[in-house]
């Protein structure tokens, strides 16, 4: 009993001095790139999704309730993305820090505006979220605004240093927009290219770049393509022709290559996310080569 | 709206009304179908800038500030307000509770059977209504109890949850309590009732479960519903390590079967618990956890056979031990589990119960326990299950399952010269293939052969459907 007693009091004690460092929760790898961006290494960012992970679909694991529990900042998309298994690793952590409300909490979807807002959702129309559609990270200025979102909190989560996080977040925020207006003329010929689109996850880096969606492999949100559907797609594709075919690395390929084949499109893979390519790395190289991929694919 | 108008109207006649003296009736109509023009295109323009402001203002209270000085602490201190922050478009039903109604229904079949219960295990007592069939072995076509579920945050320190099961005529509340929020260091805190946290699949309802039955094993523990509910209090703590690792601790009043309600204000039921489990890598990851539950039951009923094969009936008072040990295995490729996941889950048991039982001729047909017969009471039974379910297709699952018990030690002291005392090992080996359309709705078809009870083989067929409507909460691990 005594043993039991001393290895949980040691257990207890022995992840304190990593409290100094802030420890940062994200709910997909952009959030944790973004922390790590600003707070240096004067925090710990890790996030519980991976590049490979649909963000709608993971399991709400013991590994991640143990990462909550300990989290000072979680920092996620929200607008309904996570609502599969993020409940459960609030409710199960224990630290009510980090819950919804308090200033361990940050809601990135919050901080940008939102396209997609549907005043009326009904589950006949598939996986739809009535807050807007929640994948917002591909629209580079978003990550801009949720960057000085992420700051402010920093600063208000962790005092003695806010001049560390405000220089970084300065520095940030001057190479972001140097490489913004770099992307922006970079991606002019993409303006007004027909696309289509796995899931409408895309939709923030169409509208940033004035591309234009004009259908989904999807039959509804969050429904597999089906071969139904699928037939539609080329009879309309005929009407209306569109250039690229786009999916996340996180989603099966089989349907868009079909398409591919049966269609003058091409099908393209985007990393989506920090991780989901080789070189997606961070979040400037994961826009540098989405905008390689779509140019090169459009040529 | 239309005050507006109806001020700039009478204006513009009274300036018209001196000039119109002159004109001629035709040119009075122009007039006033002039105003009339005038105060329509008024009407629709004000109202077209009525809907903007309104538009505009909502759009502003759904995104969030963004303040233009981001070093500023006093700019930030505004915009950390909780409201202000998770100000979304919030009508006053947004703070309703979240419903959801899950429809489950099946075809079975199955041999007729006059009373299913597993060979030698005391069962919890069956209603005499309905003849101890309950849904699960219910014949033919039939609607599983109606699950409604209200939940919702109760302030920022508590959330609280209700469960009614509603079948014909009668509801019943399955869970109904409220859980901390607000609490840190890993802890949390439930009370009310609740499904205790022992074992693995105890605490998740029949929705979720991965066969269209409940394992033997839990049938045998806590009687037809298959899980065991407290009325009571739980504290669980989650150690701060990188590994999941979990303690828990419930009081309750115990009434539920293998304990039996008491006049008494002591807890009738106590019961620890621990998990822990961690990924391996980004595929896999596991939950293990052992179990005890401790309940006193005094005059539980059950049915026995006496020396003659005449039915007899048993009270039991007395202690009541489990020991629960459990084990899940998750594997996603690269922890994506949408498209294909394999689950690996297994849990085994072992059960004592000491005190004294009582044998008895409540209906007067001349057995063998005639003159109430009381004698020490000990039995030492064991059992469990293992299953892998494969999801290989977003919609498609199929799964495996096989179960073995035992009925293992019974020393019913005295009344070893009355009862029949059933060794048995039923067995039962199921498979199962379902389909789902979305998250939402699933059909399953289920195979097993069941050899719970003595001497009989029952090959049985389920169609089952699992429907959910509304807010469907998060599912557990």
């Amino acid at each position: 009993m005594k043993t039991i007693v001393l290895i949980l009091t040691l257990a207890a004690l022995l992840p304190l001095p990593a409290w100094a460092t802030l420890q940062v929760v994200a709910c997909e790898p952009e959030w944790a790139a973004l922390a790590s961006e600003i707070g240096g290494d004067r925090l710990q960012a890790s996030s519980a999704t991976t590049a490979r992970q649909d963000p709608h679909r993971i399991e709400a694991r013991p590994s991640l309730i143990a990462r909550v529990r300990n989290a000072d900042l979680l920092i996620c998309t929200g607008l309904e993305l996570e609502t599969g298994w993020l409940p459960i690793l609030l409710q199960q952590s224990g630290n009510s820090r980090v819950m919804p409300g308090q200033p361990g909490y940050l809601e990135a979807g919050l901080q940008v505006p939102r396209l997609e807002v549907h005043a009326q959702v009904d589950r006949s129309q598939g996986d739809v979220h009535s807050a807007g559609n929640p994948h917002i990270q591909l629209d580079p200025r978003n990550i801009a605004r949720v960057a000085e979102a992420l700051t402010r909190r920093l600063i208000e989560l962790d005092p003695a240093q806010a001049a560390h996080y405000r220089a970084r977040h300065e520095d940030f925020a001057r190479r972001w927009q140097a490489a913004l207006e770099r992307w922006e003329t970079r991606g002019a010929p993409l303006r007004g290219l027909a696309v289509v689109e796995h899931h409408r996850n895309m939709s923030y880096l169409l509208h940033w770049l004035g591309m234009n969606s004009v259908a989904t492999l999807e039959p509804k949100p969050g429904v597999e393509p089906s071969a139904a559907h699928l037939a539609h797609l080329t009879r309309q594709l005929q009407a209306q022709p569109a250039r690229l075919v786009l999916r996340a690395a996180y989603q099966d390929g089989r349907a868009s290559q079909w398409l591919a084949e049966h269609t003058g499109t091409r099908a393209v893979v985007l990393p989506f996310t920090v991780g989901g390519s080789e070189r997606a790395r961070d979040l400037f190289s994961l826009f540098d080569e989405t905008l390689d991929l779509l140019l090169d694919a459009a040529r | 709206m239309t005050r507006l108008t109806r001020a700039v109207a009478p204006m513009l006649l009274a300036t018209l009304s001196a000039s119109a003296q002159a004109a001629n009736d035709a040119d009075l109509a122009a007039i006033r179908d002039q105003i009339e023009t005038l105060k329509h295109s008024y009407e629709q323009r004000i109202a077209a800038l009525e809907a903007r402001l309104a538009q505009a203002e909502t759009q502003a209270a759904a995104s969030a500030p963004l303040p233009a000085d981001t070093g500023s602490a006093s700019t930030y201190a505004a915009a950390s307000n909780p409201a202000m922050l998770h100000a979304g478009p919030a009508p006053a039903n947004g703070f309703n509770p979240e419903i959801s109604l899950t429809l489950q229904g099946r075809y079975k079949n199955m041999k007729d059977v006059a009373e299913r219960r597993i060979s030698g295990f005391a069962s919890a007592s069956h209603d005499h209504a309905t003849n101890g069939v309950e849904g699960f072995s219910r014949r033919g076509f039939s609607v599983d109890h109606t699950e409604l579920s209200l939940a919702a945050n109760i302030d920022p320190y508590w959330r609280g949850q209700a469960i009614f099961a509603v079948l014909d005529g009668e509801t019943e509340v399955e869970e109904a309590w409220f859980q901390s929020l607000g609490l840190d260091h890993g802890l949390g805190l439930k009370a009310g009732r609740y499904l205790s946290g022992i074992g693995y699949l105890n605490e998740k309802h029949p929705h979720a479960w991965d066969f269209a039955d409940a394992p033997l094993m839990y049938q045998a523990l806590f009687g037809e519903h298959g899980s065991y509910a407290q009325d009571g209090l739980q504290v669980k703590w989650l150690a701060p390590t990188p590994v999941f690792l979990e303690f828990g601790a419930e009081i309750g009043r115990g009434a539920n079967f293998p304990g039996s309600d008491r006049n008494s204000n002591d807890g009738g039921s106590h019961a620890l618990f621990a998990h822990v489990g961690d990924d391996l890598g980004d595929s896999h990851s596991w939950r293990a956890g052992l179990s005890y539950l401790r309940t006193r039951a005094r005059e539980r009923e059950s049915h026995f056979e006496d020396l003659n094969g005449m039915e007899a009936q048993g009270a039991f008072t007395g202690k009541s031990t489990t020991w629960i040990a459990d084990f899940v295995w998750k594997w996603a490729p690269d922890g994506n589990p949408k498209y294909r996941n394999f689950t690996f889950q297994s849990e085994y048991f072992l059960r004592r119960e000491q005190g004294d039982l009582s044998c008895r001729d409540e209906e007067g047909i001349g057995n063998l326990c005639a003159g109430d017969m009381t004698g020490d009471y000990h039995t030492r039974q064991s059992g469990g299950y293992v299953q892998g379910v494969y999801q290989f297709t977003p919609n498609w699952r199929a799964g495996l399952r096989y179960e073995r018990l035992d009925s293992g030690n019974q020393d019913l002291g005295a009344n070893n010269a009355t009862l029949t005392i059933d060794h048995y090992r039923p067995r039962r080996a199921t498979a199962m293939v379902d389909y789902s359309w979305s998250e939402f709705s699933r059909v399953r078809l289920q195979y097993a052969q069941d050899k719970s009870m003595r001497g009989l083989t029952d090959n049985q067929i389920t169609l089952q459907y699992i429907m959910s409507l509304g807010a469907h909460g998060a599912h557990k691990f």
